[in-house]
C-alpha cells in the first residue's frame, strides 16, 4: 500500500539524489570556455565609487596617443570631456584641443562642404571616414569603436554559480560591475610571444586574455614604459598606462556612473527609513489580529 | 462581488451627487477598503499588489522612454545611448524599465509558484486563474518585443531566433511557416521594418495587460482570496478588512522588494543584461552564444531539448499552455499542500527542475546539457500529467483546521474530517 511515511521518504531520496546527480553531471559539462580574468581594484567600483579626474585626464591621453590611431570613440563628444563626472578637463582646453581637429562643415550656398575646427559640440573625429577605409589599412580587420566597450565585454565569472553561490551573492552586494573593465585591462596587458606549439593565423597576435588567444590588434604598447608623456608624476609604465586608459574608457561607456551612485544612497537610504517605519506601522495594525 | 456591509459613507455634497449618478466611489470603497482578506494570508499574498505597482512603473517609464527612443534600424541604438547620456535622468528611466521588467518576472513568478502551492487554482478560482495565465503570456511577449528594441547583438539575433521558430510550421504545411514568418518581418529579413512593428506591439500589449488586470481583479473580488490553509472565509472572524490591514501589509513588502529593484536599478543596472547587447545590431556577425534574458531561459531549455524543431516549440508552448488545464488535472480535494504531506515534496522537486532548466538554457546545447534538460523537460510535463492526477487520488491529506480563525489561534475544538476543502461552518 502507499503510505504517507514510505512515500516521503522515497520522494526526499529521490530529490537529493537528483540535486547530487545534477551538481555532478553539470560539473562534467562545465568547460573553461573562457582564460580566468583577474580583477582589479577600480576607484569607480563599489556602492561609494567615484572616478579619478586625474586617472581619466591620464587615461584620455592614452587614448589620444596610442588607441586613436585606429579606435574611434564617436559617442563623445568634446563637451563631455570638460563635464563633471568626466575627465574635467578646463573647458578652454577643450575648446583648443577640438581647434585641432578638422571636421566638415555645413554644405555653404554653393553646396560645397569645407573644413572647419571641431567645436565642443563635436563628436570626437574618428580615425577612419568608413568602415571600408578601417578593414583596408588594417587586413580586413575593423577596430572596434570604444565608445562601450566596456559595456560590451565581461569577464566570466571564476566558476560556475552553482559551486560558488557565495560569489554571486558578493558580487550582488558589493555592486560589482567592472567585469568589462577587468577584461579590457587584461587584454591590453595580455600580449606575450605564443607559447611553444601554438601557431599563429597570418596578421594575428597571441593574447592571453582574448577568447581562442588569437587577436588582429597589435601589442598597443609595443613600445614599453615611457611612450606616453605624462605630467603628474605618475610613473610612465606600461601597467599605468593600460590601467588609465581603462578607467578612462569606463568612463566613456558609463559617463553618469557617479551621478547615478550618488542618487543611489539617497535612494537606499530613504527606502531603509522608509521600510522600517512602514515595518511599526503595519506591526500597529494587525497586533490584535494574529 | 462578494457580499458585506458598505462602510462607505459620501462625506460631502460632490460625492453625493456622484454616488447617485455613478457610485464609482461606492465601489472602489467597497472593493479596496472593505474588501474582506483571510486574517491568515502571509507575505506571499503581497505579490499582487507587487506586480501592479511594477505594470504601473513599466507604462509610466515606458511612456517616458518613447518620447526619447526612435524605432528604426539606423536610430535605435544610437537614441538608447542618447538616453543614457545625454537625456535628464535617461539613464534612471532606462535603468528602471530594464531592470523592472527583470522584477516584474520575478514577482511573477513568485506570485505563480503561491498559487501552484496553495492550490489558488482550484474551483472556485479557474477562471481567475487562467486570466493570470494569459496576463502571463502577454508578459512574455511584451518583454520579447521589448527586448528587441535596443538594437544590440542579442536583440537582434534573439528576434531572428524566436521569429524563426514560426518557420517550423512548413514541416506540416510546407510553406506556411516561411510565409507567417515573412508576414511577422515584414521582409525577407529582420530589418528596421520588424523593429518599428515590434516597437508599436510593445507599446501597445501593456494596455491589454492593463485590461486583462481589471478582469483578473474582478474575477478574485468575485471569489475572494486564497490563504494557506485553502479554506474559504466562512465567519466575520476569518477575514480583516482590506484597509488598513492588508493595504499596510502590502505596501511594506512592497517597499522592502522596491530596495531590492532600486539595488539593481543603481548599482548592478546591467547585471541582468548581456554584454553583447551593447553592441550595436549587425546581421552579418552571429553572436557565439544566443541565450535569452534570465526569464525566459526555461522555456529556452525545453526548446532546445526536443531534438524536433516542430515538437520543440510546440512543448515549449505547451510548457505555459498546460498551467491553464492545472484545476481539472489535480485531483486532490485539498487545496493547501501544506496538508499534502506527498505532494508537496514534489511541488519543491518541480521548482529545482524549473531552475535547473533555467541554468541549462543558459549553457550551450552540447554534451552532458542536453540530457539534463531533456531529463528535466521530461518532469516538467510528467508533473502535470502523472503526479498532480495520481497523487491527488493517492495521498491521504494530513489534519486541517476547521476554519482560518482556528489556523490562527491555534485549535479550540475536536478535528473535523481530514482533508474536507469546505468543512461545515462553526455555529
Amino acid at each position: 500500500m502507499f503510505t504517507i511515511h514510505a512515500a516521503k521518504k522515497g520522494v526526499s531520496a529521490l530529490l537529493l539524489a537528483v540535486a547530487l546527480m545534477v551538481s555532478a553531471g553539470m560539473a562534467g559539462a562545465a568547460e573553461q570556455e573562457h582564460p580566468v580574468i583577474e580583477r582589479q581594484t577600480w576607484t569607480f567600483s563599489g556602492l561609494f565609487g567615484k572616478y579619478d579626474d586625474a586617472q581619466l585626464q591620464r587615461g584620455f591621453r592614452v587614448y589620444t596617443d596610442v588607441c586613436s590611431r585606429c579606435h574611434g570613440i564617436n559617442r563623445i563628444y568634446f563637451r563631455n570631456l570638460a563635464e563633471p563626472g568626466g575627465p574635467a578637463f578646463p573647458v578652454a582646453a577643450v575648446k583648443a584641443l577640438a581647434a585641432t581637429f578638422k571636421v566638415d562643415d555645413a554644405p555653404n550656398e554653393e553646396g560645397k562642404v569645407k573644413k572647419r575646427p571641431a567645436l565642443l559640440t563635436d563628436p570626437f573625429p574618428s580615425p577612419y571616414k568608413n568602415e571600408q577605409e578601417a578593414r583596408f589599412s588594417q587586413n580586413g580587420a575593423l577596430p572596434p569603436d570604444l565608445s562601450l566597450i566596456t559595456k560590451a565585454r565581461s569577464a566570466e565569472a571564476e566558476a560556475p554559480f552553482y559551486r560558488v553561490p557565495d560569489h554571486m551573492i558578493r558580487d550582488i552586494l558589493t555592486g560589482y560591475q567592472e567585469g568589462g573593465a577587468d577584461y579590457v585591462y587584461a587584454y591590453i596587458t595580455g600580449f606575450s610571444e605564443p607559447p611553444a606549439g601554438v601557431k599563429l593565423a597570418e596578421f594575428m597576435n597571441y593574447n592571453k586574455a582574448f577568447p581562442g588567444h588569437q587577436t588582429a590588434m597589435p601589442n598597443p604598447f609595443a613600445g614599453g614604459d615611457g611612450l606616453v608623456e605624462y605630467d603628474d608624476g605618475t610613473p610612465r609604465t606600461v601597467e599605468n598606462y593600460a590601467r588609465d586608459v581603462t578607467a578612462f574608457l569606463a568612463w566613456a561607456g558609463d559617463p553618469k556612473l557617479e551621478e547615478r551612485k550618488r542618487l543611489g544612497l539617497l535612494v537606499i537610504g530613504y527606502l531603509l527609513i522608509t521600510v522600517v517605519l512602514l515595518g511599526f506601522a503595519k506591526r500597529r495594525v494587525w497586533r490584535d489580529v494574529h | 462581488m462578494a457580499s458585506h456591509e458598505s462602510s462607505y459613507r459620501p462625506t460631502n455634497r460632490l460625492s453625493k451627487w456622484l454616488d447617485a449618478r455613478l457610485p464609482i466611489q461606492r465601489m472602489m470603497h467597497a472593493q479596496f477598503i472593505d474588501f474582506p482578506t483571510p486574517r491568515n494570508i502571509n507575505y506571499l499574498w503581497t505579490t499582487g499588489g507587487l506586480l501592479s505597482f511594477f505594470l504601473g512603473v513599466q507604462l509610466l517609464t515606458g511612456i517616458v522612454l518613447a518620447m526619447h527612443y526612435a524605432p528604426t534600424a539606423a536610430d535605435a541604438f544610437n537614441s538608447v545611448e542618447h538616453i543614457r547620456r545625454d537625456v535628464n535622468y535617461g539613464w534612471l528611466m532606462r535603468n528602471m524599465h530594464a531592470v523592472g521588467a527583470s522584477m516584474f518576472f520575478l514577482a511573477v513568478y513568485i506570485h505563480i509558484g503561491r498559487g501552484l502551492y496553495y492550490g489558488s487554482y482550484k474551483a472556485p478560482r479557474e477562471v481567475l486563474w487562467i486570466i493570470g495565465v494569459v496576463i502571463f503570456l502577454l508578459m512574455m511577449a511584451t518583454a520579447f518585443m521589448g527586448y528587441s528594441l535596443p538594437w544590440g547583438q542579442m536583440s537582434f539575433w534573439a528576434v531572428t531566433v524566436i521569429t524563426n521558430l514560426f518557420s517550423s510550421i512548413d514541416s506540416i504545411i510546407p510553406g506556411l511557416g516561411t510565409r507567417i514568418v515573412q508576414w511577422l518581418w515584414g521582409g525577407y529579413s529582420v530589418s528596421g521594418t520588424t523593429l518599428t512593428r515590434f516597437f508599436s506591439l510593445h507599446y501597445l500589449l501593456p494596455f491589454v495587460i492593463a485590461g486583462a488586470v481589471v478582469l483578473h481583479i474582478w474575477a478574485l473580488h468575485v471569489v475572494g482570496q486564497n490563504n494557506p490553509t485553502g479554506l474559504e472565509i466562512k465567519t466575520a472572524s476569518d477575514s480583516v478588512p482590506m484597509s488598513p490591514h492588508a493595504v499596510t501589509k502590502d505596501i511594506f513588502a512592497l517597499s522592502v522588494f522596491v530596495m531590492l529593484f532600486a539595488w539593481f536599478v543603481f548599482y548592478l543596472p546591467d547585471y541582468l543584461g548581456h554584454p553583447d547587447n551593447y553592441i550595436e545590431a549587425n546581421p552579418l556577425s552571429t553572436p557565439p552564444h544566443i541565450v535569452p534574458e534570465w526569464y525566459f531561459l526555461p522555456y529556452y531549455a525545453i526548446l532546445r531539448a526536443i531534438p524536433n524543431k516542430l515538437l520543440g516549440v510546440v512543448a515549449m508552448f505547451a510548457s505555459i499552455i498546460i498551467l491553464c488545464f492545472t484545476p481539472w488535472l489535480d485531483t486532490s480535494r485539498v487545496r493547501s499542500s501544506k496538508y499534502r504531506p506527498v505532494y508537496k515534496w514534489f511541488f519543491w522537486l518541480f521548482v529545482i527542475t524549473v531552475i535547473a532548466l533555467g541554468y541549462l538554457g543558459s549553457k550551450p546545447p552540447e554534451g552532458a546539457y542536453v540530457l539534463w534538460a531533456r531529463i528535466f523537460t521530461a518532469y516538467y510535463f510528467m508533473h502535470f500529467l502523472i503526479v498532480m492526477p495520481i497523487v491527488g487520488v493517492m495521498e491521504t491529506p494530513s489534519r486541517m483546521p476547521r476554519s482560518i480563525t482556528e489556523a490562527v489561534l491555534g485549535s479550540s475544538g475536536q478535528p473535523v474530517n481530514v482533508g474536507a476543502p469546505a468543512a461545515p461552518p462553526r455555529h
